[in-house]
């Protein structure tokens, strides 16, 4: 019993029944299909993660960020004072995090590539993009830049799903995904 | 020396007892039961407050409890259980003594000297960082010294475990081999006190920063080796839990392993490979090259995986086998129909098997590829995939073994008999929901740890979906019936520790635990004519799951927006 030494003293040379030899073979070769999809994916797949970042201060990333939303800024959301900006299809795009918000909001193109340029300013926050589903993880001191493209129109939330202390859940931000200017 | 005096033998087993080994393991676990209950409680709270409906506590009690239910059952229930688990499986089942009796009270009371502080500190407010303890946010310093007594508590016992081993082969108090189940535990205290380094090697640097002796943590190395040390010591749980139900097996039914080769490989392939795991909560971290993500995301080719599915067939295996020796042939299930479902330590056992590997593994191979974890990461998905993990499959497992321990180490009569006959499928089942709701709600966006997904204080109005709430409110549901599911484990350990029937050599003889089926059952593995159809049916029908539920979330993810 397997709680008693092994009653076969050599039991390293038992003899392997036919259903465990061929379950290992099928297990190992999963693990082998599951291993190469990864790395297919980076080939052929559309969601892939880039590999770019950089060490940067807060300040430098808010510097750019505002630089950004005075350049671009379309109008302020409602009362609340955010703006929202809406830089040209193709460009560099800044979204900040900090507690507890995520700034500002951005009006991107349906079908257009963005650079988007993520970073807390303070702790690590979740940047959460919903009801789309990405979730990206957002250091201070890192610049996370990958390159989207919006898919479909309509209003996005960004939420913070990594906790930042006790406002964590009134983090939120927006993203507006419209159609082509004509 | 005087070492006869302290030993008695055991009337189910023929095993000389250690008193030390003995009182070591009654200690360890109980202590272990008192901080179960604590932590679950803590974590009821967490459910009844994520119900929307309910919304129990304020968001500041919300994160602090939450802080708490992470630390006292996923630490300190989990690693005091594990350590009776290691003295059990080294001096009671080699049949030797405990090595440094001393060391190992030493160890066991620094063990909760460190479990105490950091309650203190989290209860007090200041230390509202989660589980883990993200640098820049930062907790007082004795929450860290707390986590770091414990942990160094942790790898004496483990050193005491290690040289018990050095005693009994040294001492030949057993032939050949140690026990398979010995074997699973020398692995889970090898990875053990990798994990446990890990823990010491960031912590340390953490707390001095806590008290300004160091300037900055940088919140990156900080995840990479604190998962060294967070889900290392779930690998740990694996490796003990996969002992334990090997255990059960052999001691329920004397199902004996079909190879010792394939499950001592198998153990071997976790030593080598579980440590790589820490990528696993990497995955959407910037700075972090893709190839370093791949390659240990994976375990490098799945080789740890490897080892889970392996056990996966060895363990049903192992007991199909010895039910058709039995006589039970009849079809593909008769073994498993008549399995012996109202012993608890049985059905839990196999509870656990189940919902391990559905649940939990499955998921947790899903989750854990590159990029599927975009659209997992950081939801409720996550916790989901843990409760399956290690409420279903690790808690359920020790739940399980408690049954055999009581009356083998403590020497008492389970009480409240019919109690104990539900329990594993009350909390079981109450995990497994809590399990699949919170994954749906992940899948759905909903963010973990969160207190308000309403968003009602928020800026900016956040419409989650109607369903999300509605698993919420179900995960609440299940969390109810799992904490019903575990006090009852509570009752009946403890009414059974402090008043059941004392087991001496007669009630053990009109009672015994051990199967004992005579030596046909025990000698013959896989030799002979027996064949496993039922257990090959199991494999096939987990396999199949896991195929479809892998690339279905590849079709998921390939509807996201297109980034690069």
């Amino acid at each position: 019993m397997a709680i008693h030494p092994p009653a076969d003293r050599i039991w390293w040379n038992e003899k392997l029944t036919a259903p465990e030899v061929i379950w290992i073979s099928v297990a190992f070769v999963w693990g082998l299909i599951m291993f190469f999809a990864m790395i297919y994916w980076h080939a052929v797949g559309d969601q892939n993660l880039s590999n770019e970042a950089y060490k940067i201060s807060p300040e430098v990333f808010a510097e750019r960020t505002e630089a950004m939303v005075e350049k671009y800024k379309v109008r302020e959301e409602g009362d609340t004072g955010i703006p929202v900006v809406r830089p040209p299809a193709g460009s560099d795009i800044y979204m900040l995090g900090r507690l507890w918000e995520w700034w500002p909001i951005l009006e991107l193109e349906k079908g257009q590539q963005y650079r988007l340029h993520l970073s807390s300013m303070d702790w690590q926050h979740g940047f959460s993009l919903q009801p789309a589903n990405i979730n990206l993880q957002i250091h201070a001191g890192y610049e996370m830049v990958i390159t989207i493209t919006p898919s479909e129109t309509g209003e996005y939330s960004v939420v913070c799903n990594e906790y930042c202390g006790i406002g964590h859940h009134t983090m939120v931000g927006r993203i507006y995904v419209v159609d082509k200017k004509k | 020396m005087a070492i006869a005096a302290v030993f008695r033998t055991c009337p189910d087993t023929g095993l000389k007892v250690h008193s030390h080994a003995e009182n070591l393991i009654k200690a360890n676990a109980v202590v272990a039961v008192i901080f179960l209950a604590v932590g679950g409680f803590f974590g009821l709270l967490v459910a009844l407050t994520r119900w929307p409906a309910v919304h129990l506590l304020p968001a500041d009690a919300f994160y602090l409890v939450l802080t708490a239910h992470g630390a006292n059952v996923l630490l300190f229930w989990i690693l005091f259980f594990e350590v009776a688990v290691l003295y059990f499986a080294s001096a009671i089942l080699l049949n030797s003594r405990l090595a440094m009796p001393k060391v190992a009270w030493g160890s066991f009371v620094l063990m909760i000297i460190g479990a105490v502080i950091a309650n203190v500190a989290v209860l007090q407010g200041e230390s509202s960082v989660m589980f883990t303890s993200y640098p820049p946010l930062k907790a007082v310093p004795h929450f860290y010294l707390g986590l770091i007594l414990f942990a160094v508590g942790m790898l004496g016992a483990v050193l005491v475990f290690f040289a018990t081993l050095v005693i009994a082969k040294d001492e030949k108090t057993y032939e050949g081999s140690v026990p398979l189940v010995t074997f699973g535990a020398i692995t889970a205290a090898i990875i053990a006190v990798f994990t446990l380094a890990s823990g010491a090697v960031i912590l340390i640097p953490t707390w001095l920063w806590s008290m300004d002796l160091i300037s900055e943590v940088d919140p990156i190395i900080y995840k990479v080796i604190w998962w060294g040390f967070g889900h290392s010591s779930q690998q740990v749980n694996v490796a003990v839990q996969v002992a334990i139900w090997y255990a059960i097996a052999a001691m329920v039914l004397g199902a004996k392993p079909l190879s010792e080769k394939v499950s001592r490989a198998a153990f071997l392939l976790y030593i080598v490979f579980l440590q790589l795991a820490s990528a696993h909560h990497l995955l959407v971290e910037p700075g972090i090259s893709s190839n370093w993500k791949v390659f240990n995301t994976s375990y490098a080719f799945y080789l740890a995986v490897l080892g889970s599915m392996i056990h996966g067939m060895s363990i049903p295996g192992a007991i199909e086998a010895a039910q058709r020796r039995r006589g039970l042939t009849q079809g593909i299930f008769e073994w498993l129909r008549k399995a012996p479902w109202d012993n608890p330590a049985f059905s839990g056992m196999f509870l656990s098997l189940i919902l391990f590997g559905f649940l939990g593994g499955i998921t947790g191979v899903v989750m854990g590829t590159e990029q599927i974890n975009l659209i997992i990461h950081n939801t409720m998905y996550v916790p989901g995939h843990f409760h399956a993990t290690v409420v279903a499959g690790t808690t359920l497992a020790f739940m399980a073994i408690t049954y055999l321990l009581i009356p083998l180490i403590f020497r008492r009569e389970l009480v409240f008999k019919r109690l104990a006959k539900w329990q594993p499928y009350l909390f079981g089942i109450g995990a497994a929901g809590i399990s699949l709701f919170m994954m749906g709600a992940g899948t759905l966006g909903v963010p973990r740890r969160h207190w308000d997904i309403t968003f009602t204080d928020a800026p900016l109005t956040v419409e989650m979906p109607g369903t999300a709430f509605l698993m919420m409110g179900l995960n609440g549901v299940f969390a109810i019936l799992a904490a019903i599911g575990g006090l009852a484990y509570i009752v009946v350990v403890v009414g059974s520790v402090f008043f059941g029937k004392h087991r001496d050599e007669a009630v053990a003889k009109a009672n015994p635990v051990i199967f004992d089926g005579g030596e046909a059952v025990t000698q013959y593995g896989s030799e002979g004519t027996i064949r496993i159809p039922g257990t090959i049916v199991l494999v096939a029908i987990f396999f199949t799951s896991f195929v479809l539920y892998y690339f279905v979330n590849w079709k998921y993810l390939s509807e996201v927006w297109p980034l690069r």
